[in-house]
This record gives structure tokens, sequence and C-alpha cells, in this order.
């Protein structure tokens, strides 16, 4: 068995990452995820979260947000709409996805007051925002108005 | 017949025009190189999000309870047609060749009897389109301010199509942009982004053969990522017509730059023989005043 699978995490705008890993933990829509090699094929969606590479010279982490992850024999790709690399992440641009994940929920509210479907996925964004702020270490409080 | 002073001001200015576009022109090939860039990187994403959308739409397919936006409404009535072009002028053919192609379309559909409406992004393809058409242009996008097309961009106009196709506002989108070839040739091209239309490439789906497990389902899935599919078409249909524009403004600034550098030694050569006229007419004048005295 071989111990590293390519990995490649594309978003629409750049290719952030590609190399032979060891593992990697996907945020995947129904639950973390770690994809080893020879890992049976699979499609997930992603939530927004924390991408953790384990390469064969240690560990990365990005953030994601939605997308979708492919896992097949020739290796595993992430298709982030979009993604950053931990360290690069800022207050900044955490606000706005905060702040549109807040509008969305809002939205979701207003458009969808008996129909709990889409009011509990924005819902659940929004949790998985805040999650993901503690863990990088963002303050989901600013920009709350 | 022009005098000397006359065409000397004309040299002087046909040669700054030169200076203007020949800066014009290394201008459009340093913003050609990065829109290429762009256009290279977005690829590997949008080739990999085909590639999964062509499997997944071919499995879940044409079954009653296949999503609207991969089905269609049933119906080709009212068609949307989106037209992107460049905000600035001076390159080429660029803006009137998609323009053209857009307008062919309309007058087809037209002619079947089809509603269409236009949404321009681009201010040259709505100047242009204005006319004759103008009474079908419901919406435009400004990209004026916008110095690079980022995904967000392509995210907030397919956001507003997804908003009107959800309004019933129209059943078939069509999306109009330049395809870059290379610095010389683009090809306006036309796409239909709803209903969406995967290809399955034939020698990918067979080289695997893969038997995927989704989480959670391909319905769902497939319901997350239809909306991104139009998202990352329009996207990519941006960057590519970037690159087109800057491709097609150089090399217009390139045959400007060579018709001012010909039509600058024409002119002076006629400078040239303007000068010896005169001088052998005032010599003419000297011979004939010194012969009569």
């Amino acid at each position: 068995m071989a111990d590293t699978v390519q990995f490649d995490l594309v978003s629409p705008e750049r290719r952030l990452s590609s190399g032979p890993v060891k593992q990697v933990l996907i945020p995947g829509s129904e639950g973390d995820m770690v994809a080893m090699p020879d890992h049976a094929p699979m499609i997930t969606n992603l939530r927004p979260g924390i991408l953790r590479i384990e390469g064969p010279d240690g560990e990365d982490e990005y953030v994601v947000t939605g997308g979708f992850a492919e896992i097949s024999a020739n290796g595993i790709s992430v298709l982030a709409e979009w993604s950053l690399h931990r360290g690069d992440v800022t207050q900044e641009h955490y606000d706005k996805m905060l702040k549109d994940a807040r509008d969305a929920y809002e939205k979701a509210q207003a458009t969808y007051q008996n129909d709990p479907g889409p009011v509990d996925d924005a819902a659940k964004a929004l949790a998985d925002m805040v999650a993901m702020g503690d863990h990088i270490n963002l303050d989901p409080a600013v920009g709350k108005s | 017949m022009p005098s000397l002073k006359d065409l000397k001001n004309r040299i002087e200015s046909v040669k700054s025009t030169r200076k203007i576009t020949k800066a014009m022109q290394m201008v459009a090939a340093a913003k050609l190189r990065r829109a290429q860039d762009a256009a290279e990187s977005s690829r590997p994403y949008t080739e990999r999000f085909n590639a999964v959308m062509a499997g997944l739409s071919a499995s879940v397919g044409d079954g009653d309870d296949a999503p609207r936006l991969l089905s269609g409404t049933g119906s080709d009535q009212v068609q949307l047609l989106v037209v992107m072009t460049a905000e600035r002028g001076l390159c080429g053919g660029f803006n009137s060749n998609i323009a053209k192609l857009a307008k062919a379309h309309a007058d087809k559909l037209v002619a079947e009897g089809k509603t269409v409406k236009i949404i321009t992004v681009g201010k040259k393809g709505r100047d242009v389109l204005r006319r004759g058409y103008g009474d079908m242009l419901i919406d435009h996008v400004d990209l004026t301010e916008v110095k690079r097309v980022g995904y967000d961009d392509a995210k907030a106009i397919a956001d507003d199509l997804l908003a009107r196709f959800d309004d019933e506002q129209f059943d078939v989108a069509t999306i109009f942009y330049s395809q870059f070839q290379n610095v010389v040739t683009q090809i306006p091209t036309a796409q239909q982004v709803i209903p969406a239309s995967y290809e399955v490439e034939e020698d990918e789906a067979d080289a695997d053969g893969m038997v995927y497990d989704y989480e959670p389902d391909e319905q769902a899935i497939l319901a997350d990522l239809l909306p991104r599919g139009v998202a990352t078409q329009i996207f990519s249909a941006l960057l590519e017509n970037a690159a087109s524009e800057q491709g097609a403004r150089m090399s217009a600034m390139d045959n400007a730059t060579r018709n001012a550098g010909e039509m600058i030694d024409k002119l002076t050569i006629q400078y040239n023989r303007t000068r010896q006229a005169v001088i052998t007419n005032e010599l003419i004048e000297i011979i004939s005043g010194a012969e009569a005295l």
C-alpha cells in the first residue's frame, strides 16, 4: 500500500496546493472525514471549515467554504469555492464571510418562514462559520451588527 | 498643396499618435499575460468540476425528479441572452463581433416567435445593442470598477441569473463571450448555461469507470453543485473574455502603430519634395532676377 496519495486543492481562481500527502482531513457536509491512500472513491460536499493536510513534511491547514471533494483512485481533489491558507485569513475576510452567512440566514428566515429546511441549512452554515472562527482564533463577535 | 508648416505639423501629430498606440499595445501585452495566467490557473478547477458534473448529471439523468436547473422548465419560450463585452473600446472587432453574434441569435429567436430578453455585461455591448434591441435590454452589469475579474464578480452575475430563473422570468439562458485562441484570433461563442448541459467525455468516462460513493446523496450534491456550475461557467467566460479583449487590443494597436509609421514615411517624403520644390523655386527666381538685370 502506497503511503502517500496525490492531493490537489483548487479554487476557481488558482491552485492552492498540489502534491503527495499522507492523509487529509476534509470538512464534509455530513461531518469531518479523513481520507488516506486507497480510500474508496467518493464525492462529498464541503461545509465551511478547516482542511488539514498531513504531508510528508508536516501538516498544513487551509480554510475552505463551500465546494466539494472528489476522492478517486487517481488522488484526492478538493474543489473549494473559496479557500486560503490558514495563516492568510484575516479578521477582515472572516467578517465578510460571517456577514454573508448572517445575511443568508436572515434572508432564508424571511423567505421560507414555514419551511424549516432552507432556514436550518443557513443556520448550520452560520454555525459552521462561527465554529471555524473559533478554531483559527478569529473573533466571530466583530462585525456583528 | 499643403504648405511646409502644415506638413510638419501633421507629421508631428501622427508621431504622437504612434507613441500613444505603441504604449497602448505594450500595456495590452502586459495585461494579456496577466489575463492568460488567470485563465490558466482557473482551468484545473473548471476541468475537474465539469468532469464531476458530467458524471453526476449522467447518473441522475433525465428522471422526473431531476433538478430544474438541469432539466429546464420544459419550455424554451422566454430566452435570456447574457452578452459579455469589454468596458472599453479601441480593441478592434472584439466588441462588435460578440454583439453581432448576439444580434444574429436574437433575430433568429424572434423570428421563431420567442420572447428575447438581454442582459449586458460591459458597457460597449450595451451601447451597440441599445440601437434596435433597446426594448429587449432588461439589465446591465457594470464592471467598470473591476480591475481584475474575480470569482465574486461571476458569482454575483450567476446569483442574479438564478434568482431570475427561480422567479420564472426566463426558460433558457445563453451567454455570449469571446473565446481566446491566440493574440490574433478570438472566437465569439454562444454557450447555454441554464438549463445546464454537461457533456461526458467518452475516453474519460470509460477509462476509470469508477463507482463513487456520495455523501449526502447524488441529488443533494447535484442540487448544491448546479448553481456553482453556473457561476463557474460565467467565471471562465469572463476570464476568456478578458484575455480576448487584451489580445484584440494588442493586435489592433499593433496595426495602428504600423499604419502610423507608414503614414509618417509618406508624409516625410512629401515634406522633402515640397521643401526641394520651394528651394528650386527660389533659385529660379534669383537666377531669372539676375538675368533681367
